[in-house]
């Protein structure tokens, strides 16, 4: 069998045996639900059957969720020493990571597809364009894998969870926030350079319904590189 | 398959924690590996199964280098970690089929090694039990049964007792003697006692140096090299005995030991005194009750072998 697909049958299998997983799942749908059908500018006050302000409100749930779940997956094998039973192995470490990229990915997935009720009420009850949506929840993944990405790279720097969480965030508000005030305070070059370095610029491209494929090329390259260091990470030793 | 370690060097920061070793753990024996803490011993095991890469030199597995067929050489090694490293949210069968799968054991034949390596360890009331909820004893199995899963040839072992109570101890020992009957298998351990009943071969490192390689007989008499005797003499009241078997030339020290109620005689190195004691006692005219070889202890050996003269 594929290295790759046995790490992430193990991955997949020990995120839904854990507490922790279903607990990351229930915050991100109980957050997002509030905020989508409940509160402040909610579905409701757009008066529109779409799911803007859902692709909104998990832009930045995901954000913090995504650190939650990648701190754990290489900074816990460093800290119990698993990590030396895995690479002792006929295994490369690129089969290693991407057996947890993927596995998290798939958690992902799950989490979004857990949603899929929010998109079905809006087409029961209005006229949604559901090319729209399609392209909303695939922003989203995008997005998704290059902070999964990132937060792989993060874990494999270290052997302390928290430190791996507060790192993704560390170097993800870069990403998310940081870059688009560098874009908006920059002109000329220096302005353009940020501006797609910027997250959002892409997000919101995707979620908008168009799909470049610069932006596909932006958010691949970010996971890659990610996954890439996180490999140089923990080869050298 | 057998393993051969030549001029072995690794550096950490300033340390030397390996350097230039070289060492061959022939096929079909059991090889101790001792040292004291930070000697090189975990150092040069973790470059045996490709998990650190040495400065320089090479380790041979059978026709497989770490540095050309790391793949193979990981193939061919079954490696039981020091501190044990298991998944412990997994139950046993399910982790030893994980394992299996990653040494690419065929999906068919999963099941079946599974089975025999949970029958071989002690494993059967347990195998359905989180790794978790197993006592130290039982996780040590668990991490020889996914060492062995794919029968690979060669073992190797880093301090595969540490931590166990005696009882737990004698099992683990007696299952690595079963299985170390077809397999090359290099253990490092602490016990000297273990290491002397359980290996054919022993290999000292001191330093990052190999410092002695022989059997035990052979270690006790190269690091010894001079002959210890306990003699004990029925002498007339007031005979210095100590003082005229320290008098003989082929003696290089005698004193009298209150416990043993004898004399402790250690000869000059390459030479027996036994026939001097023998002479000087006729001479005397006393009687000689005992006279014994007293064997160097491993322990004895290991500690003039890494320790400072």
């Amino acid at each position: 069998m594929n290295p790759v697909k046995i790490i992430f049958k193990r991955e997949l299998s020990a995120a839904f045996h854990s507490l922790s997983g279903y607990i990351v799942m229930v915050a991100f749908l109980g957050f997002t639900g509030f905020f989508t059908w409940f509160y402040g500018r909610d579905i409701f006050f757009v008066g529109q059957a779409s799911l803007a302000t859902f692709f909104n409100i998990a832009y930045w749930t995901l954000f913090f969720f995504i650190p939650a779940l990648t701190m754990r997956s290489i900074a816990e094998e460093k800290k119990t020493g698993t990590i030396e039973t895995m690479l002792t192995k006929p295994l490369r470490a690129s089969d290693w990571i991407m057996g947890k990229f993927w596995a998290l990915t798939a958690l992902i997935a799950v989490t979004l597809a857990c949603t899929l009720p929010y998109y079905a009420t809006l087409a029961v009850i209005g006229d949604i364009d559901h090319r729209t949506v399609l392209c909303g929840y695939l922003g989203l993944m995008l997005m998704s894998g290059a902070y999964i990405g990132i937060g792989i790279f993060a874990s494999s720097l270290t052997d302390n969870q928290i430190v791996a969480f507060l790192l993704t965030l560390l170097i993800g508000i870069f990403f998310h926030v940081l870059f688009q005030i560098f874009s908006y305070s920059l002109s000329g070059w220096w302005g353009g350079f940020f501006d797609a370095l910027n997250m959002r610029t892409h997000y919101e491209a995707v979620v908008r319904g168009v799909v470049d494929s610069r932006d596909i090329i932006y958010f691949v390259s970010v996971a890659l590189a990610g996954l890439l260091s996180a490999e140089a990470a923990i080869s050298k030793r | 398959m057998d393993i051969v370690v030549s001029h072995l060097t690794k550096t950490y920061g300033t340390q030397r924690a390996v350097d230039d070793v070289s060492f061959r753990v022939a096929a079909g024996q059991i090889t101790g590996f001792l040292g004291p803490n930070g000697a090189g011993k975990t150092t040069t095991m973790k470059s045996m199964v490709c998990y650190i890469t040495p400065d320089s030199g090479d380790i041979t597995i059978g026709p497989y280098s770490i540095r050309e067929h790391p793949g193979q050489v990981r193939r061919n090694i079954g490696y039981l970690p020091e501190l044990n490293p298991l998944y412990e949210d997994m139950p046993v069968v399910d982790f030893l089929h994980f394992m299996a799968a990653l040494q690419q054991v065929p999906k068919r034949e999963i099941p079946g090694r599974t089975a025999e390596m949970i029958r071989l360890c002690g494993l059967t009331a347990e195998k359905h039990k989180k790794i978790g909820e197993l006592s130290k004893g039982y996780k040590q199995r668990v991490g020889l049964a996914q060492a062995l899963i794919h029968d690979p040839a060669v073992l190797i072992l880093d301090e595969p007792t540490s931590g166990l109570d005696p009882n737990q101890m004698v099992e683990i020992r007696e299952l690595i003697r079963t299985v170390g009957k077809s397999k090359t298998v290099l253990l490092s351990s602490h016990i000297l006692s273990e290491v002397e009943a359980t290996c054919d071969r022993i290999v000292v490192i001191n330093k990052g140096r190999i410092v002695a390689d022989g059997t035990a007989a052979e270690l006790r008499s190269t690091a010894s090299g001079r002959e210890r005797l306990r003699v004990r003499i029925e002498a007339p009241e007031g005979a210095d005995v100590p003082a005229l078997l320290q008098a003989l030339p082929s003696v290089e020290k005698a004193e009298w030991d209150a416990d043993a109620r004898a004399c402790l005689v250690t000869a000059i190195p390459d030479a027996s005194a036994r026939n001097e004691i023998f002479a000087l006692c006729v001479a005397q005219k006393w009687q000689l009750t005992e006279i014994t070889g007293i064997e160097t202890s491993l322990e004895d050996v290991f500690r003039m072998l890494t320790t400072p003269s």
